[in-house]
């Protein structure tokens, strides 16, 4: 895909897209409602038409083939299943279009019901199915035509969240059985980041970061994917000064809204006076009741106060007071068996700390 | 006896009445009239007579009856052919109100005066003919009028908002994706419509068919105003036996004709309703067996 634009009036529903897929690549298109990623899941589609740019499916440009021509195949959220035809003649759909002989669509239809464990099922009308199951149905018949591309609108957004799980994990195996490129558009961070090979999150019609869900969640290019995956720890600050370190370079940022300086490591050397972001998550932050007994230099601490404890099970959340009035979120994790209920509470002085590795520097606003 | 069962008899009280007064008892009058002796002027005798069923044996009638099949099923198929298009743009129009008000307009004035006005443009020296002779396509005027075609165009014209109404309702309600599933899946354009979407609006095509084909079966007052001499239909003759030969019986055995065709298309729609159903719930079955 390059340079792919798209306009609905003035609205910009693609600004000059670009984003390479890999064969086999299970790909997520990830972003809020309205960022495009529908507008471009329907451009490879073939079901709309960028204005400007090309999209090329092993190296042809595939924007003047109308969608029957194309080798892509759409899973579509609200599954768009047949009525009139039963779970066979649904999956059976393409094949009777080509006219295949009767011997083969059953040995194919057979094979793929059985790629998505609805065996048994052939004879139903999508009317009787639950969700789980046409969304099933639906995967199968847009495999059975051997794409070489799925799309996949937002297939499991209809679906419960303990099924959405198992789909997912379902559909993770589904693409490592069959091998083809997987195009995945989704709003739910935690699906993109937990199958995808890679990942391209979208806002406003633009692409922010290409990269691997590692990449993404670690190492975010902007401060809406800081923000967009997962949950974060976001300050504006400026540099104080910028010293090598080890193998990278340490800077000392003023943040205001701490109230204080911080220190934190980053592979590039940082002017001072430079303003940036800068992010910590809020795990990699260690919540104590007394204050460490050694301060090194790349310890970051902070004492404050527990404005809000969140306990679910097998981690609890605090939003932290700090002293200077900013609400700092920190997540524990209970690794050990708790006897006598939480160690820290409401109200309770507690000591926020974290290693200046822990840290990231988002973006340079300016330079 | 329950209550609800009583209550049900209640509220099927008036609707019970009006039909037996407005439907059945005229039926059983048409029913009875056509196997009774015809009096000399009008009216009936009371003798059993059936000679108004073998007066329905002859060839001149079934001249009729096959001409009254021939234009019907031709107005019906024509108007099919216009409304389905017409419906599927409005259901797709993001101007319906606008469109199904324009459908229903018509309804505004009388029916006749509907026919006279085709009158005015199909007539020799009518808006149709002196239209072509200014643009120089034609010299001499067409026969537009009084002729097999001109009674099936205005039937087509008269009964089009019966087929497009129902057609629309049920396209509307359609889910416009599965074209496009379609469309992915590897079908043309053309494909998806006839594989996808007429089946999903059978029920809407069956119901448009039953409501054009019935009423231009019976139609009357069209080929008796823009028809021929050769265009006369079944209603036509109904008419002549009532007024002129003063025939009741006969009329009442046409009509019964008439009724027995219509009730088939009727059965015929309903049944199509009632297999759809069946379907479901025999599908439902099996899933709740599994």
């Amino acid at each position: 895909m390059k340079n792919v634009s798209r306009s609905y009036g003035t609205f910009k529903a693609l600004d000059d897209v670009s984003i390479e897929i890999r064969k086999g690549e299970f790909f997520s298109l990830l972003g809020p409602s309205g960022c495009g990623k529908t507008t471009l899941l329907r451009s490879i589609a073939g079901f709309d038409t960028p204005d400007e740019g090309v999209i090329e499916l092993d190296g042809r440009n595939i924007i003047p083939y109308p969608p029957e021509k194309r080798l892509v195949n759409t899973v579509f959220q609200s599954y768009a299943l047949f009525p009139h035809l039963n779970v066979f003649e649904n999956i059976a759909f393409p094949l009777r279009l080509k006219k295949e002989k009767e011997s083969s669509v059953r040995d194919k239809v057979a094979q793929y019901l059985k790629l998505v464990q609805l065996s048994g099922h052939e004879h139903k009308k999508p009317a009787m199915l639950s969700g789980g199951q046409k969304q099933r149905v639906a995967i199968a018949r847009a495999l059975i035509n051997e794409p070489s591309v799925l799309l996949l609108d937002e297939p499991l957004s209809a679906l419960d969240a303990k099924l959405r799980q198992s789909l997912l994990v379902e559909l993770d195996q589904i693409h490592d059985k069959i091998g083809i490129t997987f195009i995945y558009v989704t709003h739910d961070q935690s699906e993109a980041l937990s199958v995808s090979d890679r990942i391209a999150v979208m806002n406003e019609g633009k692409v922010l970061q290409t990269g691997t869900p590692y990449e993404i969640y670690e190492s975010p290019a902007t401060d809406f994917v800081a923000r967009f995956i997962g949950e974060t720890n976001l300050f504006p600050a400026t540099v104080v000064s910028c010293v090598p370190f080890e193998q990278t370079h340490m800077s000392t940022l003023q943040v205001d809204a701490l109230g204080s300086v911080i220190r934190v490591t980053d592979d590039d050397y940082l002017e001072a006076g430079t303003h940036v972001s800068f992010t910590v998550r809020p795990e990699k932050l260690k919540i104590t009741s007394h204050p460490p007994l050694t301060v090194s230099k790349d310890i970051n601490l902070f004492s404050g106060i527990v404005d809000e404890p969140i306990y679910s099970g097998f981690q609890s959340k605090y939003y932290v007071a700090l002293a200077c009035g900013t609400i700092i979120k920190v997540i524990q994790q209970h690794a050990t068996y708790m006897d006598e209920g939480p160690a820290i509470n409401w109200k309770d002085s507690v000591f926020v700390s974290w290693s200046a590795e822990d840290g990231y520097i988002v973006e340079v606003i300016d330079r | 006896m329950k209550r609800s069962s009583r209550l049900g008899i209640t509220y099927a009280g008036p609707m019970g009445l009006w039909l037996t007064i407005f439907f059945l008892t005229p039926l059983f009058i048409i029913i009875l009239y056509s196997v009774l002796k015809k009096g000399l002027y009008g009216g009936v005798e009371w003798t059993f007579s059936s000679a108004a069923y073998r007066q329905l044996v002859n060839p001149a009638f079934a001249k009729v009856l096959f001409r009254t099949l021939t234009v019907s099923v031709t107005a019906t198929a024509i108007t099919m052919a216009l409304a389905l298009p017409c419906g599927y743009a409005m259901a797709r129009s993001s101007h319906q109100s606008l469109f199904l008000g324009l459908v229903i307009v018509p309804f505004w004035t009388n029916s006749l005066i509907r026919i006279y006005a085709w009158i005015a443009i199909l007539s020799s020296r009518g808006f149709a003919n002196e239209l072509l002779k200014q643009l120089h396509i034609i010299e001499e005027s067409l026969s537009l009028i009084y002729n097999q075609g001109a009674v099936i165009t205005v039937l087509v014209y008269m009964y089009i908002p019966f087929a497009i109404l129902p057609l629309f309702t049920t396209i509307d309600s359609f889910d416009f994706q599965l074209l496009e599933a379609a469309r992915d899946l590897g079908a043309s354009r053309f494909t998806s419509i006839t594989r996808v979407l007429l089946p999903n609006i059978r029920s809407g095509i069956i119901t448009s068919g039953v409501f054009t084909f019935i009423p231009i079966f019976g139609a009357y007052t069209v080929p008796l105003l823009v028809g021929g001499k050769d265009s006369y239909m079944i209603g036509n003759i109904i008419v002549d036996q009532v007024t002129k030969t003063r025939n009741w019986p006969l009329a009442s055995a046409i009509s019964l004709i008439i009724t027995l065709v219509s009730t088939v298309g009727v059965m015929w729609m309903l049944m199509a309703g009632a297999q759809e159903k069946r379907e479901r719930a025999q599908s439902l079955r099996k899933a709740g067996t599994r």
